[in-house]
């Protein structure tokens, strides 16, 4: 097959969409954060809570948009955690994030050892199907790659421009925007920087529990040990690489869903030439690269990683 | 209204009570997910107890688990002293370890007193070489090193993998993913006989006591404290920055790899891609519990690794996932954060008077 068609194919836009779109949750989620000038390193732990939580709501009976609904819970119980930490506390953001991302994995392993405690292959759930939107759906190329994706991945479409328009459209995004870059000019208009800052990790946090819930709710049906397997790490990465805007992010997730469909397809191609490590070795490598290649510009929010305490100039 | 006030003279008792008081509160945390996953709550605490100390053998295997985590501890506590986020010990281990194989797994031969220090170097170097690079990349490039430390464990577990397919592939081992393994020569030999815990255990030790005369009487000592509070003062009073970054980054990477040689020689005897349950990341909890004293690594490392052969056992017994055992360090790890702000600070409860 030439690369060509592998590129003009809408199946492979379909998995690259698919691909994007757990990364696409956690990099508006870290953005949110970010731009508040709270890092979040407890992404990684937030998508394995929000994965377990949303998949064992759905299997409880809650039903899918109610394990959403938990799923987002669960992110944003523990965005709460790391906001008390880091803002009015005012603790090591690298250290707490990493306690959270502990704690999170810890609690959603045990916890579904403990409801689970002897089962040979995990339980499945009725995941969110494929959208059958009339007309849409059937459009040639767009229908395919677009318009059959599930109801999940056209929500974190429409959350980039949710995130987008509160971010740079709002008043509110003006203060969260304000608040990680000098949160003394945002105290001197009147508005607590603490409460900004703790509602948009928060906040934030939900959209990165949604992006593991995505995986056992919409890419697969089942919950298993290790599953994010650094997926919260390479939305750190790409966030830098968006240059933290809603936008950007929409396009570095889907060039690295592009990127990583790719490899798979390219893999059974000259799989036979090289060790399959390679190619799972290839969206670590590819989040490194986008690093270098944003670094020397990247433009970090001023305040990003320091703390501010109360009556302080 | 809460106020917190800076606390100018925190004392012994607060410096050294608070981490002990930590690790008791996660302990003792521990009791809800107990009760929620419906155990004898006292039974599960005694089980935990004889399980990491009840006998010579559980003491050993005690000590063996805090072998690397010692090592690990070390390696956090002297990156983060200098403000180095290095979060990537666990694929610098799973790299010392590779370097030990290679060259102790038969590529040369010699007496114990040759091999051991040759191995101890080969990993030790592995793992400082895997911190270098992203170090670099950090004081060159201005590339965030949490991000490219945590993403190289991933593709050095990958490298791991691919090798103990390959290159490294023990021909004997049925198939499964395993290096051949590491020769009479160069295997760490036990303390105790019959017993597990091994030379590591020394090793980790010694290095520790190293680690803390380096850092409290050297100049490279000093200068590494002053990066660590500040960067810019100690740019200004004639320290390369980039220099000691970069001292830091083989000294932390080195001690991460010789958890790694530790556990393939002395623990292990060959390399699989389990070797390690996240020694790596434990010992960035082990640091921290530590106030990233060199010395205070030794205790922390054998608190965590006592709740960790704790719980194993007590699991064993009682059916309670093993995970509890994880649960308790990352909230210890939590309870010390909060713990050290309470050190610094000091809180004041006033009441909202009017106008």
């Amino acid at each position: 097959m030439e690369i060509i068609d592998i590129l003009l194919a809408a199946s492979f836009w379909e998995a690259a969409i698919r691909i994007a779109t757990p990364l696409i949750f956690g990099v508006l989620g870290a953005l949110v954060c970010e731009r508040a000038g709270v890092l979040n390193l407890g992404i990684e732990g937030i998508f394995t809570a929000g994965a377990m939580a949303g998949w064992m709501a759905v299997w409880l009976g809650a039903g899918l948009w109610g394990g959403v609904l938990v799923a987002a819970l669960a992110g944003g119980f523990f965005g709460l955690i790391h906001a008390i930490l880091t803002v009015p506390l005012g603790l090591s953001q690298h250290v707490s994030g990493i306690g959270v991302t502990l704690l999170a994995t810890s609690l959603s392993y045990f916890t579904y050892r403990t409801a689970l405690p002897d089962v040979s292959s995990p339980p499945r759930i009725e995941p969110f199907r494929p959208l059958d939107i009339p007309f849409l759906s059937d459009l040639p190329f767009i229908g395919q790659a677009l318009f059959s994706q599930t109801a999940m991945t056209m929500l974190a479409l429409v959350l980039v421009f949710v995130t987008g328009w509160v971010l740079y459209r709002t008043p509110l995004g003006l203060a969260i925007r304000a608040v990680g870059d000098n949160p003394s000019s945002v105290e001197a208009q009147g508005l607590s920087v603490y409460g900004l800052r703790i509602g948009a990790v928060v906040v934030g946090s939900s959209l990165m529990a949604l992006g593991g819930a995505f995986l056992t709710m919409s890419a697969f049906d089942a919950f298993f040990f290790g599953m994010i397997n650094g997926r919260g790490w390479v939305c750190i990465a790409l966030t830098v690489f968006a240059s933290w805007r809603p936008g950007k992010a929409l396009i570095g997730a889907l060039l690295f869903g592009a990127f990583d469909a790719f490899q798979v397809r390219l893999q059974t191609e000259v799989g036979a030439f090289l060790p399959s490590q390679v190619f799972l070795m290839m969206p670590y490598i590819l989040s490194i690269i986008a690093l270098i290649v944003v670094a020397r510009k990247a433009d970090y929010p001023k305040a990003l990683l320091v703390p501010w305490f109360k009556g302080q100039r | 209204m809460i106020r917190f006030e800076p606390r100018t003279n925190p004392g012994p008792v607060l410096t050294y009570g608070v981490p002990v008081i930590a690790a008791a509160i996660a302990i003792l945390l521990a009791a809800i997910p107990l009760a929620l996953a419906d155990a004898p709550i006292i039974k599960a605490y005694g089980l935990m107890i004889t399980g990491a100390y009840g006998s010579v053998f559980s003491i050993s295997e005690m000590l063996t688990r805090a072998t690397p985590l010692i090592l690990t501890g070390l390696a956090a506590a002297i990156a983060f002293r200098a403000k180095l986020w290095n979060i990537g010990a666990e694929g610098q281990l799973y790299m010392g370890a590779m370097a030990a194989v290679a060259i102790g797994s038969g590529a040369i031969d010699g007496p114990s007193w040759v091999m051991i220090p040759i191995i101890m170097i080969a990993g030790a170097v592995a793992g400082a070489l895997m911190l270098i690079g992203p170090t670099l990349m950090k004081t060159r490039l201005g590339v965030d090193e949490v991000v490219t430390t945590l993403l190289l464990n991933f593709i050095v577990l990958l490298f791991v993998q691919m090798m103990l397919e390959g290159a490294l592939k023990d021909p004997m081992s049925m198939g499964w993913p395993q290096s051949e393994p590491i020769i009479d020569s160069a295997v760490f030999p036990p303390l105790l006989e019959r017993m597990r815990v091994h030379l590591g255990l020394i090793i980790a030790l010694i290095s520790a006591i190293a680690l803390a005369i380096f850092v409290k009487r050297t100049v490279w000592g000093f200068e590494i404290r002053a990066v660590g509070e500040n960067a810019a003062a100690a740019r200004f009073a004639g320290i390369s920055v980039t220099k000691t970054m970069i001292l830091v980054a083989a000294l932390s990477g080195g001690l991460a790899g010789l958890a790694g040689v530790a556990e393939v020689a002395g623990t292990r005897g060959y390399l699989a891609t389990d070797l390690s349950p996240g020694y790596g990341y434990a010992g960035i909890v082990v640091a921290m519990l530590a106030r990233l004293s060199p010395v205070g690594v030794i205790a922390s490392a054998l608190f965590v690794a006592s709740v960790f052969v704790g719980a194993d056992s007590m699991s064993r017994a009682i059916g309670v996932s093993s995970y509890l055992a994880d649960l308790i360090v990352a909230m210890a790890l939590l309870c010390v954060l909060i713990g050290g702000f309470l050190t610094r600070f000091t809180v004041h409860f006033d009441r909202k008077t009017a106008g």
